[in-house]
Order: C-alpha cells, then structure tokens, then sequence
C-alpha cells in the first residue's frame, strides 16, 4: 500500500467533521464556514461528552477525600496530566501545570520567573509581533525589577528581524519570550535559533504555543524550550484550560505563584513550606473537568494521522492564500509562506470591519480588527486586518466559499 | 413631518421586504451613500465619536427648535447604521430626542450585526446624538 492511499484512508475529513456537531449548523441562511480557529476552535464530541461524564459519574475534589469519589477524580486529574506530558513530549509530569489559559501561563512565569531571576540591569527580549498578553506582563515585572524589555523589530514580511535580535542579546538577556507562531498574520518564527542562541549566553526561551499548538507536533525536550504556554481553547478543549511547561530545573527554583491550598506542603505561622512540583504552582482547587476535557482534546488529536492533519491544514491555508492573492488590492500581513493557519490580509479602499460584517451575513465567520496586536498594528500602520484562520476541519470547499462570498462584499463595499 | 416613531416603524417595514441578510447589508449601505455630505472642516477632533472601532464624526445644527444631524464614517457599514439614526432623529424636536428609546433599532434584523456596534460605539453614537440635544434645549432657555 502506498503511503499516499494510507494518507487518504486515516484523514476522513466527513468524519473529523462529523466529530464537532457544532459545525452542521446554517448561520443567516448559509451554511456555516467557521474560519475564526485562531479565536478559538469548536470542540469534538469526545471532549464534550468526557466533561459530561466526569460530571455524572466521578465529580468531587482532588487530592482529599479518602473516598471513592475523590480518588476517581484525583486519578482522572492526573492521568490528564500524564497525556498532556505526552502531548508536548515532556520528561515528566512533574513539568507540566494545568492553567487558564496562555495569558495565565505568561503571568505565572512573569512572577514566579521574574521575583527570582531578573535583577536591575538584566534584560528580557520580546519581539513586535506579541499578543497583547505577550507584551504587558514583561512590562509590568520589568517595570518593578528595573529590567529593560527589548523589543525584536519584524520586517515587512512580519519575520523576525533576526539581525536586530542578535543586535538585542548579550549576556544580561535572562529570557526571551514569543510567540511561536502569530496570531494577526500566522508567521511561523524560527524558535530553533532563538532558542540556540538564548541558551549560549544562558538565557531562557518562553515559548507562547497558542497558536502553534494547534497545528504543530510538539516535543519539547526535543526543542530544549525552557517554558510553553498555551490555551486549551484553541486546541479542541474547554475554555478556562491550558498547559503551562517548564523545565523541572527552572520550576524547582522559581517562586509560587499564587497561595492557598494544594500548593503547601505545611503551613505554619512560623513558616510555610511548599508543595512539591507540579503542585507548587496550582494554588486552590483546580479546574478537573477542564483537565479531563483538554487531555481528552489531546487524545482526540493523537488519535488522528497528524502528518496527515498537518499537510491538509497547509494544502487548505495554500490555497486561500493563493485565490485571495488573485484578488484585485489584497495586501497580505505577513509573509507569503512559512505560515500556519492563518491569512491575513486588507482589500485597498475597504475597512476590514466592514468586510467582517458582510462576510457574516454569508454565514462566513473571521476576525477582524487588530487582533489583541496594537503595537504590530501600528508598525504596519493598519488599523487592522481581516484574519481568516482554519483549523483541522476546513475543507477546500469552505475556501471556495469563503473566496465567493469575500468577493462579493468587495463588490457591494466598492 | 413624521415624528421618531414613524420613522422608526417606515424603517422596520422597509428592512422588512427582504429576507437575505446580504439584501439588508445592501439596502443599509445605500441609506448610508444617501446621507447628506458632511463638509470636510465640520470633522473635527472633538466631533469623532469616541468608542466607535471605526472613525465616526457627529455634528448638529439647531433650526428652527430642531437639530439637524450630519455624520460621516470611514467605513460602509457605520455609516449606514448612522444614517439609520440620522433618519430618525435628525429635523426633530430636542425633548423628542432626548426622550426617544429608538426600540426600532432592534427590530431591522441586522440583530447580530448591531450587537458588535452596540459595544462598539452604537451607544456612544445615540449619546452624542442626544447630548447635541440637551445642549441646544438649554441653550434655548
Ligand atoms: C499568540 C497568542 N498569545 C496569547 C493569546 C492569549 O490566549 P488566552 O486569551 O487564551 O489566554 C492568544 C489568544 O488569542 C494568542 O493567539
């Protein structure tokens, strides 16, 4: 059997459709094209029956109760982190925590990274093309530690400037922290480099996986990344749930985050020791359903050909790109390749807003706007864009759809 | 000349006649095309509607004890939400306006549209609309 005709036989795209009810639905008449992936995905059956089940069966609080209950849940809790450790390739459970989301993960490593190891006169790096959530915990901790934040240029493909970057390190950069991939124009970025030449002049690499998670195979160890966060959400699982990683050596010695309960080892007036890792960083009771659905969500997607997921992902984003390319005034943001899941893109004399609006009423769902990246927004001086962002679900044909109806708000906006 | 609620009703019944959402879009587009020219002086710093994710510039003349509304937006679809309201409220009394609920908005089925304007600056639009309003009726006493 060749490989091509096992490709086709493990990628049934009716079925992985078929697999998010959500999909089957008309909005405005039309049929819906959901094409706002980057904002957050739809989820499997799998995941939401999961959460249903914990509920109605095994519900209670983790890591208590002697009863059979809250060992069901705890076991649930914590195989959920096994799969989430196998999802990135970590070493250990030990390196993974069960978070909010990216933007909590960015938090927890400002604190508990920045109260320890950034001292005044030290620097951090960030690049132009953060999320806002990327950009205001490094000001803020830079800010109280009297750190200076460098800021990578991007050029006008909206790559990295990787002179400039080289220009920014030296041996008092603690940490760089960016985005694998963006979110406003879905540049991939070069995270092997950085990561090579952080770790030369021994500084740590943040990587901000929200949108890389969805798309990519990830191994950590393999990377040598020193920390990832992302957002369930955007990866088939509940909102309110993501994973934060970190290299055991780092976690042992960085501060906790948040106190209260789980994340003591003794409490005492005199003096509080800490709970080991993981729980050193998930203060409270944490979310389990979330847990339960977003190892559900990884399992739903290890279960699936990903090599195969992966080149109908970049065969759909190709071909957008292309037909959007044919379209009389299209600027993209962003470089032509090296992308993943999302286009981004203006049509001379027409407000994206207004593109927005039209595309919904043809049941087309994108973002438009500056999608949460004001500082890259004002270097490509834009007010924003129109970002159409897919996921393992979109087919070809969604892209005809999506390519129709765009031009015919062109007409009707010209 | 029909009063706020007229208007509001003759406005429902027009969006009324068709039942696609992209016919709706067209016909809000046009009541846009069709507002009166603002002059390019009259777009001012202080007449942008703050609020508003797209630019929106609001002015108002009082004539004859009514206010006569002229506005403009950078992008299409604004625009004839603006006009939508200009044609309600503009060449009508001050207390009318100050007192008008303008429930007519609701009812055009542009319903998912409106709800993104609505935090995106409808509101800051409608405030505006009557604080020019509330300026011209105490000016006048
Ligand atoms: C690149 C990137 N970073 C961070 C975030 C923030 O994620 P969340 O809002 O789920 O915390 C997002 C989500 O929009 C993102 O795309």
């Amino acid at each position: 059997m060749s490989t091509e005709t096992k490709v086709t036989a493990a990628l049934d795209l009716a079925k992985i459709r078929a697999d998010f009810p959500i999909l089957d639905q008309e909005v405005n008449g039309r049929p819906l094209v959901y094409l706002d992936n980057g904002a957050s995905s739809q989820k499997p059956s799998v995941v939401i029956d999961a959460l249903s089940r914990y509920y109605q069966n095994d519900h209670s609080n983790v890591h208590r109760g002697a009863h059979e209950l809250s060992n069901r849940a705890t076991e649930l809790f914590e195989s959920a982190r096994t799969t989430a450790a196998k999802f990135i390739n970590a070493s250990s459970e030990r390196e993974i925590n069960f978070i909010k989301g990216t933007t909590e993960g960015i938090n927890l490593l400002a604190h508990s990274f920045g109260r320890k190891f950034l001292l005044k006169g030290d620097n951090l790096i960030i690049s132009e093309l953060e999320h806002h959530s990327n950009i205001v915990p490094w000001q803020l901790i830079c800010a109280e530690r009297e750190v200076e934040l460098r800021v990578v240029k991007v050029n006008e493909d909206g790559e990295w400037d990787l002179e400039h970057f080289y220009s920014l390190l030296d041996s008092k950069t603690k940490l760089i922290s960016t985005a694998w991939v963006s979110n406003s124009m879905g540049t991939i970025n070069p995270v092997e480099e950085i990561i090579e030449a952080a770790h030369k002049v021994s500084a740590a690499v943040h990587l901000d996986a929200a949108q890389a998670a969805p798309h990519f195979i990830i191994d950590v160890q393999q990377l040598d990344v020193d920390f990832m966060s992302f957002s369930g959400h955007k990866v088939f699982a509940p909102t309110g749930t993501g994973i934060f990683y970190g290299k055991e050596k780092w976690l042992l010695e960085m501060l906790p985050y948040q106190a209260g309960g789980e994340m003591i080892k003794e409490v005492d007036f005199g003096g509080t020791t800490f709970n080991d890792l993981p729980f050193k960083f998930e203060a409270g009771t944490p979310n389990i359903g979330g847990a339960i659905g977003i190892a559900e969500a990884f399992k739903y997607l290890m279960n699936l050909d990903r090599v195969a997921l992966q080149e109908h992902e970049d065969a759909v984003l190709e071909l957008a790109t292309n037909l959007l390319l044919e379209i009389p005034g299209v600027k993209l943001l962003g470089p032509r390749n090296n992308r993943a899941g999302v286009v981004s893109f203006n049509i001379e004399g027409i407000h994206p807003s207004d593109l927005g609006h039209l595309l919904d009423a043809q049941g087309i769902a994108v973002r438009t706007g500056h999608h949460c990246c004001q500082p890259l927004m004002k270097r490509f001086n834009i007010p924003g864009t129109c970002r159409a962002s897919f996921s393992i679900y979109n087919t070809k044909d969604e892209v005809h759809l999506f390519i129709a109806a765009l031009k015919k708000a062109i007409i009707m906006l010209k | 000349m029909a009063s706020i609620k007229e208007i509001g009703q003759e406005l429902i019944e027009e969006f009324e006649i068709f039942d696609d959402q992209m016919d709706r879009y067209e016909h809000l587009i046009d009541l846009g095309n069709a507002l009166p020219e603002m002059k390019p002086e009259w777009k001012t710093e202080d007449r942008l509607v703050k609020g508003c994710q797209s630019t929106v510039w609001l002015y108002a003349e009082a004539e004859d004890q009514k206010v006569k509304f002229y506005a403009d937006s950078n992008t299409v679809i604004t625009k004839g939400i603006i006009a939508l309201l200009v044609r309600a409220l503009s060449e009508q009394k001050a207390d009318d306006i100050i007192a008008e609920d303008l429930a007519f908005i609701d009812k055009i089925g542009l319903r998912a549209m409106l709800t993104s304007q609505r935090s995106n600056g409808l509101t800051a639009m409608i405030q505006r609309m009557k604080l020019y309003a509330l300026g011209f009726k105490n000016a006048a006493q």
